[in-house]
């Protein structure tokens, strides 16, 4: 690590600046009273982020496609989950379709 | 607190929850265990992803953080990518309804316990009591097994370097997609959702991490114009 002052300050920012993004989004929902429906859109919108969040963290890394191996997982984990298995079955079937595609040479 | 526990232990349901919640915790737990070992064999002290997972609590920041300071590049410009990716806390807490993260002083607390995982449990529950005592629980369990892990991981070290080979990468997405899975039975939700994940694919090759994320509340529209008797 190069400069220890520089990266305190780094980490200092990171987490102030993450809290605050906790803090305002409350704040503002506090402040405006919504209708009920635009309190569901609300609701679904945190539901676009979240499915956004599974399709890049699942088939990209960084700029570029992750490889074969784990969006497999997860595909396979989805259907599971949509099926109704149990939650531990899902997480371990995206595990171990990931684990066992990679020892099979996929990328 | 104890009103979080009454609230859990009402019926079949309350168990899963919390059977639901303790493995979710289990598998950020491992993923913490690849982010202190990342971290270390990065060459960051321990303290440092020790400290990070404690006062970020938001693990795909952390790692950013360490791969653009590892790199080579600025601990500032770390920490604003970290941010960027960091933003969707925002619309996180527009979308929890007022008191789910708790009252006085305790939403101090409650408000930095603000993570994907916390957030898809209360979103999941009907009432209000029910949405705040997912969210407790998750929050707390993370802020337990994500530092834990971290520091397990950073001690382990480049014992735990390869975890690719375990699959591990899959579970984070795996935990959130079976996390969101009731809500995408809703066939707007659905639409909206696949639209606002093809809009973040297409946007990651182009955009800093984070960006393409939060471009995919552009799908919202979707759901905005559609009639009021279909909403979500």
């Amino acid at each position: 690590m190069k400069d220890g002052t520089l990266v305190v300050a780094g980490m200092a920012t990171l987490s102030a600046g993450t809290y605050a993004f906790r803090w305002s989004g409350q704040l503002l929902r506090a402040r405006i009273s919504f209708p009920p429906r635009a309190a569901r859109l609300l609701e679904a919108a945190a539901v676009v982020l979240l499915a956004a969040l599974v399709a890049t963290t699942a088939l990209t890394e960084g700029h570029g496609f992750s490889g074969f191996a784990r969006p497999a997982g997860v595909l396979v984990a989805g259907v599971l989950a949509w099926r109704k298995a149990p939650f531990l079955v899902v997480v371990l079937a995206a595990a171990a379709v990931t684990a066992v595609a990679r020892l099979l040479g996929v990328p | 607190m104890s009103s979080i526990w009454r609230t859990l232990e009402r019926g079949v349901r309350g168990n899963a929850l919390l059977v639901d919640a303790g493995l979710t915790c289990l598998a950020v737990m491992f993923i913490g265990l690849s982010y202190g070992a990342v971290a270390v064999t990065s060459g960051f002290p321990v303290w440092v992803p020790a400290a990070q997972s404690v006062l970020v609590l938001a693990g795909a920041s952390e790692f950013l953080f360490i791969g653009i300071v590892a790199a080579g590049g600025s601990p500032i410009a770390a920490a604003l990518a970290g941010m960027l990716v960091n933003a969707r806390h925002l619309p996180y807490g527009l979308a929890l309804p007022p008191g789910v993260t708790g009252r006085g002083w305790r939403r101090l607390l409650g408000t930095h316990l603000m993570n994907d995982e916390s957030v898809v449990f209360a979103l999941g529950q009907d009432d209000p009591a029910r949405k705040r005592a997912a969210y407790w629980t998750c929050g707390l369990g993370v802020l337990i097994c994500w530092p834990g892990g971290a520091i397990l991981g950073a001690l382990i070290g480049s014992a735990v370097h390869n975890t690719g080979a375990f699959g591990l990468d899959a579970m984070f997405p795996a935990v959130i997609l079976a996390l969101i899975v009731p809500d995408l039975r809703n066939r707007m939700t659905l639409r909206a959702a696949l639209a606002g994940a093809a809009i973040a694919l297409l946007a990651t090759p182009f955009l800093p991490a984070g960006l393409p994320v939060l471009l995919a509340l552009a799908a919202v529209l979707l759901l905005a114009r559609a009639p009021s008797g279909a909403a979500p």
